[in-house]
């Protein structure tokens, strides 16, 4: 009899195309939370594969903080477009300006935890009731715990030591109105398989992955992109450096690497020899152990 | 996607799904860690921040288990609360680990972990041999069908390697476990903490001559874990584009539930009965020739039929059973008891139904694999066999001869949470 065995990507994407036609099927309003990072662009292209050949049943919503990276931004348009996906663009600016959140003060000020508030301001003004993310269980000690199907109570809260057991494939979006779900397709692919699946499918990406010249400064052992709103100390000198982004997000909280890789296969070469996870470069981790928990039990992606 | 894009090695693993099972203290963190840092899976951050955990907290070892701990209240317990899931890869395979605590709600737990497993690793404390822990958890790993068991007599190292005390627990396990339905069972001795026979060989163990837990791990036998005998697709979403190129397309998309499905085979759709044929199976880069488990697809067939969500595309002389009679195995997962004549709802498949509890046939004693006849009160982390009954037929199979077909789930029809999980017979 012949082999019939699926290849660990292969059984991973089908995987992922199970949960995405799963949302489509068991939800009413759902949307996709697209951050123009590697993980939601790869979510989106699976969502792409899952309705082929009818179109995304639903919306890529993406919250601007107002402190992306240029060509993120003009990657998501240009994405949307190809993959004939709907964009919704919600700013924290305006939660900024109704006095839902206050701007945070200081030489680490960053609008990535304000994100929370619009995004749950979001889901209620446009009545979602499930959020696709890229999140992975393998990026963060307290995402090795997260579900599937994640269920969100009334103030978009994330209880983990309460959540539903997840068996087979059988997932239980039910839920009481003004509640929501986070579903995550994605939970089950390492770092390495994201860059082994984009180069596999040849993905397009921003930009900022791969290697260029720029002006950055140095903060806690990272490199920080030079922008007009990033407060440097005195002691904090702009230089230039040839760097790439291991991953994309708020310019205030997303460090650079120092690297030459600008294919594909020179990233996958450094990520399989990197020593350190993507989310070392990730400032918004480094506050508390717990940080990364206790941003996603009010609401965090 | 296309695997002869690329001749890489990575593109040619396969994955291995397994659970571990542990008592409180019996290493079960310690062999995580030690296979995620053998296999050099953890990044120097990871490491620096569990030694810096480690020294701060007094320890003389750095303690690898750490690397498991993922929320603030099961490292301040030093306790595991939830079911943790991991990844490790070597150059043969990728392997996520369902991490399951052994103690608080732990049938819940494990049941939950072994559901996808292919495999389960069963640690024995080499110093308090078979334990009624042990039993328990063969006992689920069993009742789960998880492929293969691997039983590692950790903590060797404490009986200063001897032989004989690895025999004698091989012994009692295998007299207790030949009355379970496991299919195949691995022994070998380790020690987690020092790392014997996990990735290398043990220069202290020179009479164990099997392979190490790593080894075994990457050559374990599993693509016939998967049914490829009867052909069952459970129609998860219609595809309909409603547009000029494909103004006519019904695609019935889902994930390959058993069986293999080409092109031009015959079909019957349940429970309508009406036949047809397969006229594409058809994926985003296009056509394939034919499908199996675990692949998903969109089928397109000749003729016209109404087909929806919770339907199932089978062979005209395979067919799944048909009935609202179920009788099942099911794990409680709710503090609130059973509730005699409660109701649910029930997913199957992609099928949702209500149903009812009958009757409760008997309680098992996860221990003693008695059946208890009469108490019938079941409460958290009991395993239960009861009959149902379903607003509308369901199409299944035994779990015994498919995973996908014969798993149902109950959820709470007033609060939404999964109270159930059952195994159908």
């Amino acid at each position: 009899m012949k082999n019939y065995n699926l290849r660990h990507l292969q059984e991973l994407e089908s995987e992922s195309i199970f949960i995405l036609r799963e949302v489509a099927a068991q939800f009413e309003k759902p949307a996709l939370l697209f951050s123009g990072g590697k993980d939601s662009i790869v979510v989106s292209h699976l969502a792409r594969k899952a309705f082929h050949p009818a179109k995304i049943p639903f919306p890529l919503l993406h919250i601007d903080t107002g402190h992306n990276f240029p060509e993120t931004l003009e990657y998501r348009d240009k994405w949307a477009e190809e993959i004939g996906a709907k964009v919704i663009v919600k700013y924290v600016q305006d939660s900024i300006d109704k006095g839902r959140v206050q701007e945070e003060k200081g030489y680490n000020a960053s609008r990535n935890a304000l994100q929370t508030v619009t995004l749950l301001d979001s889901i209620e003004e446009l009545k979602l009731d499930a959020c696709i993310g890229g999140a992975r269980r393998d990026e963060e000690k307290a995402r090795a715990k997260e579900r599937f199907f994640s269920h969100r109570d009334e103030f978009g809260q994330w209880d983990p030591k309460n959540q539903r057991p997840e068996l087979w494939n059988l997932f239980n979006g039910r839920k009481n109105i003004g509640e929501h779900f986070r579903v995550f397709p994605i939970s089950n692919w390492t770092e390495m398989d994201v860059w082994q699946y984009i180069l596999a499918e040849n993905i397009p990406l921003p930009s900022l992955y791969f290697s260029h010249k720029r002006k950055v400064f140095q903060r806690d052992g990272q490199w920080l992109a030079d922008f007009d709103f990033m407060m440097k100390k005195p002691t904090e000198t702009v230089e230039e450096k040839i760097i790439r982004f291991r991953t994309i997000g708020d310019i205030t909280c997303t460090g650079a690497v120092e690297s030459t890789a600008s294919t594909l296969e020179e990233i996958v070469q450094e990520v399989a020899a990197s020593r350190t996870t993507e989310r070392g470069t990730r400032a918004d981790d480094k506050r508390s152990e717990a940080a990364m928990e206790d941003r996603k039990k009010q609401g965090y992606f | 996607m296309s695997t002869e894009l690329n001749s890489q090695n990575y593109l040619d693993m396969d994955l291995l799904r397994f659970t571990t099972a542990g008592s409180v203290d019996d290493g079960k963190s310690t062999l995580i860690g030690r296979l995620l840092y053998d296999s050099k899976s953890i990044f120097e951050d990871q490491y620096e921040a569990v030694k810096a955990t480690s020294e701060k907290r007094g320890e003389e070892y750095v303690n690898l288990a750490l690397l498991t701990d993922g929320l603030r209240a099961e490292r301040e317990q030093g306790i595991t609360i939830d079911v943790a899931y991991r990844y490790f890869a070597t150059p043969k395979r990728k392997f996520i680990i369902a991490d399951t605590p052994g103690h608080i709600q732990y049938t819940r737990n494990m049941v939950t972990g072994a559901s996808t497993a292919n495999l389960a690793i069963i640690l024995i404390d080499a110093r308090k041999g078979v334990i009624e822990q042990t039993m328990r958890h063969t006992f689920i790993a069993s009742l789960l069908r998880i492929p293969h068991v691997v039983v590692c007599v950790n903590k060797m190292d404490l009986v200063d390697f001897q032989q004989d005390v690895y025999e004698k627990i091989k012994k009692d396990y295998e007299a207790f476990a030949s009355k379970l339905e496991t299919i195949d069972i691995h022994f070998l001795p380790i020690s987690a903490l020092n790392g014997d026979n996990v990735v290398d060989r043990s220069p202290n163990m020179p009479w164990y001559e099997g392979s190490t837990l790593l080894h075994l791990l990457e050559n374990v036998h599993i693509s016939s874990d998967q049914n490829h005998i009867d052909c069952r697709f459970p129609v998860q979403y219609v595809i309909r584009p409603m547009n000029n190129e494909y103004h006519d397309y019904r695609g019935f998309a889902g994930r390959v539930a058993g069986g293999v499905f080409r092109k031009g085979d015959k079909i019957t759709v349940l429970p309508s009965g009406f036949n047809s044929t397969i006229k594409s199976i058809d994926t985003f880069t296009g056509e394939v020739e034919e499908a199996f488990a675990p692949m998903s697809v969109t089928i397109t067939l000749e003729d016209e039929i109404d087909i929806s969500r919770g339907d199932m595309i089978a062979r005209e002389n395979n067919q799944p059973h048909v009935s609202q009679d179920i009788d099942i195995m099911i794990c409680w997962f709710n503090n609130k008891p059973l509730q005699p004549n409660a109701k649910f709802v029930i997913r199957h498949t992609t099928r949702e139904a209500r149903a009812i509890i009958k009757e409760i046939n008997y309680k098992v004693d996860i221990n003693t694999l008695h059946r208890i006849e009469d108490d019938k009160t079941i409460n958290m982390n009991d395993i239960a066999r009861v009959r149902l009954r379903t607003t509308v037929p369901l199409l299944f199979d035994s779990y015994s001869r498919n995973r996908n077909t014969g798993s149902i789930i109950l959820v709470d029809e007033a609060t939404n949470e999964t109270v159930a999980a059952g195994m159908i017979i």
